[in-house]
């Protein structure tokens, strides 16, 4: 990609005889809040230190602002690192941690003490700049490996799951201050997570990992409302996913049929052709759940009936597990927004229709393993 | 209650130090204080003789040549051990590394600076080589000098600073290194700059168990030193065995022992204030004792 800030192209890593990236590309743009998603040992972090020059890929390119970085050691490059533990030194203040960079670039005093004070403001911690790190919480730690990072005037700053260290509510805080921080300095960030809520709620970008692959990238709604396969279906929130049969294809409009459920209409582009198995997707959220057979006046509407194997009351939605007359688990949100508008409350063991749209439904694709 | 309880329990420990150390302790002070005898021993009878008979430019010297020797030894010792440490703490393998490392104990202090004597003599096997190759035709003289001795005594207490500062780096977090380089260190610069304060206690543990048995090194001087690298753990044997002076052998055991244990006390005194800022767990400084020497 032209005027991409981080070109990453056919790279490949091995630990010894394992596999740990494989033919991994990814273009970076500048600015850009792009987040790697995936499991555990997916490769997450291996991506980035291979960015940040701690690891030389096997084979394949990466450029960083246009220029090749093969070989190039950590400091020679234009990037900084939020480490997953931070990595704060301990034996330097907060000041002194933040002043590093600074120090050894010989830079005068008057200038180190001007800077560093502006960027612990950035992050809020003057207040806090004598202390040593084991005197902070973890919330003022990640702050300072922020404001160290940021303080060389990066192009790239490399986040590697940077929250994870902290509790649910201050994660969601800092969230919103690392998105704030990021409009602020108006850099590149290449944000490091497991967390998918994390990922779709501040990234322009994603790129979803499994077992060292990139499977799909795209802008959070593309990749939660059109995941290319199972697996960033699966891993993206949660999906119902049904084998369908294809009978006859016209366009987009899809006519197939889910063994011992009968017909259903999908509305999506495929490759396959009539005769051949696809996997079609619904997302809970989309099905509507009812007491009644709902009238579905000749429309796209698939119709499923059930048993509710268990409601799960969550506050402001309840989660239904249904399950099918094939035996098959199908889960359904309903929000509570409607609660008092007279719809009867649908209990365990209660008979349910389920019914979704074929506009709302995906194909995606099969994992070969 | 509970006080005595404690009492009970460490009894066994007070015993052993009462007859192994203070008891013999207590007799070389009195030693230092009473009349030479004639063939040896003391006579019951107060005296400073011992400690005026100190200020013989030869002990003085003899001090100032130890206290040298010792400096450059242990520094020498650290700058060895550190790498070493460091690669043992890094790699796969540390307990195949760290055997290797102990090893040499297996063999008997004597035998190990017999060997060094076969490595170094005249008709050694370094000479031999350096005749093998006509780089000579007549044996250098690498044993019986400064030197020799310093080079032995790297060797005998290597182990001792190794493990102390494998264990300290051990705990110590390298991605502290990686964050370093990351902010602009170079590779030397993140050593000196992040390796190096946070590893303090283990160099000054090693520094310690290596300085103080090697200022009261007696046998490597003894048997691979010259006239030119006797130290005060000769002169003391001296004084015991063949001028069979006993309170100055024990006036100048007491100033080894006040100084080394001096030295000590000082690092220890000064270590709790420093590493308590740095640190929520201390790996703890461990003091040897104060040897003698072999
Ligand atoms: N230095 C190494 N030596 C051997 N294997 C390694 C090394 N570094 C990583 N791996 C392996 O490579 C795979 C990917 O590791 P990586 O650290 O990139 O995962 P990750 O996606 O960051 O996981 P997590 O979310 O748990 O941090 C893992 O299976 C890991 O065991
Ligand atoms: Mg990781």
């Amino acid at each position: 990609m032209k005027g991409a800030d981080v070109d990453i192209v056919g790279v490949s890593k091995f630990f010894g005889s394992f596999q740990a990236l494989k033919n991994v590309s990814l273009s970076i743009s500048k600015g850009e809040f792009f987040s790697l998603l995936g499991p555990s040992g997916c490769g997450k972090t291996t991506v980035l230190r291979l960015i940040g020059g701690f690891e030389e890929p096997d084979s394949g390119t990466i450029a960083i602002e246009g220029k090749n970085v093969i070989g190039l050691p950590p400091d020679k490059r234009h990037c900084n690192t939020v480490f997953q533990s931070y990595a704060l030194f301990p034996h330097l203040s907060v000041f002194e941690n933040v002043a590093f960079p600074l120090r050894i670039r010989k830079i005068p005093q008057q200038l180190v003490r001007e800077k560093v004070m502006r960027y612990l403001s950035l992050v809020q911690l003057e207040m806090h700049a004598a202390k040593k790190p084991s005197q902070l919480s973890g919330g003022q730690r990640q702050r300072v490996a922020i404001a160290r990072a940021l303080i060389n005037e990066p192009s790239i700053l490399l986040l590697d799951e940077p929250l994870s260290a902290l509790d649910a509510k201050l994660r969601q805080h800092m969230l919103m201050e690392l998105d704030a921080i990021h409009d602020k300095v108006g850099i590149t960030f290449i944000y490091v997570t497991h967390d998918q809520q994390e990922a779709l709620s501040v990234s322009d970008r994603i790129a979803v990992m499994n077992m060292g692959e990139v499977l799909q990238i795209g802008t959070p709604r593309q990749i939660y409302e059109n995941p290319a396969t199972e697996f960033v279906a699966r891993f993206i929130g949660e999906t119902n996913v049904f084998s369908l049969k294809i009978l006859s294809i016209d366009g987009t409009k899809i006519y197939g049929e889910v063994d011992g459920l009968g017909p259903m209409f999908v509305d999506d582009e495929t490759d396959a052709k009539p005769g051949e198995t696809v996997l079609a997707t619904i997302r809970p959220e989309k099905i509507r759940i009812s007491a009644d057979l709902p009238n579905t006046n000749g429309g796209r509407i698939n119709v499923l009936h059930g048993i509710v194997a268990e409601p799960i009351y969550s506050g402001f939605q309840t989660k239904y597990v249904v399950q099918l007359d094939t035996g098959m688990m199908v889960t359904v949100y309903r929000q509570h927004a409607n609660w008092s508008e007279g719809i009867p409350d649908i209990e365990w063991k209660d008979e349910v229709y389920l019914s979704f749209s074929a506009s709302d439904m995906v194909i995606v694709e099969m994992h070969e393993q | 209650m509970k006080k005595q309880v404690g009492l009970y329990y460490s009894l066994p420990q007070i015993m052993w130090l009462l007859v192994f150390f203070a008891a013999p302790l207590g007799i070389i002070i009195a030693y230092s204080f009473l009349k030479k005898g004639l063939y040896g021993g003391v006579e019951p009878q107060f005296s400073l003789e011992a400690y005026t008979a100190m200020a013989n430019p030869n002990i003085l010297i003899v001090t100032w040549r130890t206290l040298k020797m010792s400096v450059i030894a242990t520094i020498l010792t650290l700058l060895i051990a550190l790498p070493c440490g460091y690669s043992i703490a890094r790699s796969q393998n540390q307990a195949m590394r760290l055997f290797l490392v102990i090893v040499p104990f297996w063999t008997n202090f004597l035998v190990r600076i017999y060997a060094w004597i076969a490595i170094l003599g005249n008709e050694g096997f370094l000479n031999d080589i350096i005749r093998a190759l006509h780089l000579r035709s007549e044996s250098v003289q690498f044993l019986y000098n400064q030197t020799a001795v310093i080079l032995v005594l790297v060797y005998m207490y290597l182990p001792y600073a190794i493990l102390p500062l494998f264990s300290t780096i051990d705990k110590f977090d390298f991605t502290l290194l990686d964050a370093a380089r990351d902010l602009g260190a170079s590779r030397f610069q993140s050593y000196v700059r992040i390796l190096l304060p946070n590893i303090k206690s283990g160099l000054v543990t090693a520094g310690l168990f290596t300085f103080v048995p090697i200022f009261g090194a007696y046998a490597v001087p003894l048997l691979i030193g010259g006239k030119d690298s006797y130290m005060l753990g000769n002169i003391i044997a001296d004084q015991l065995t063949k001028t069979r002076n006993w309170p100055l052998a024990s006036s100048i055991s007491m100033t080894v022992t006040i100084l080394t244990t001096g030295l000590v006390f000082l690092i220890a005194m000064r270590k709790p204030r420093e590493q308590k800022q740095v640190f929520d767990a201390d790996p703890g400084l461990i003091t040897p004792v104060a040897s003698g020497g072999r």
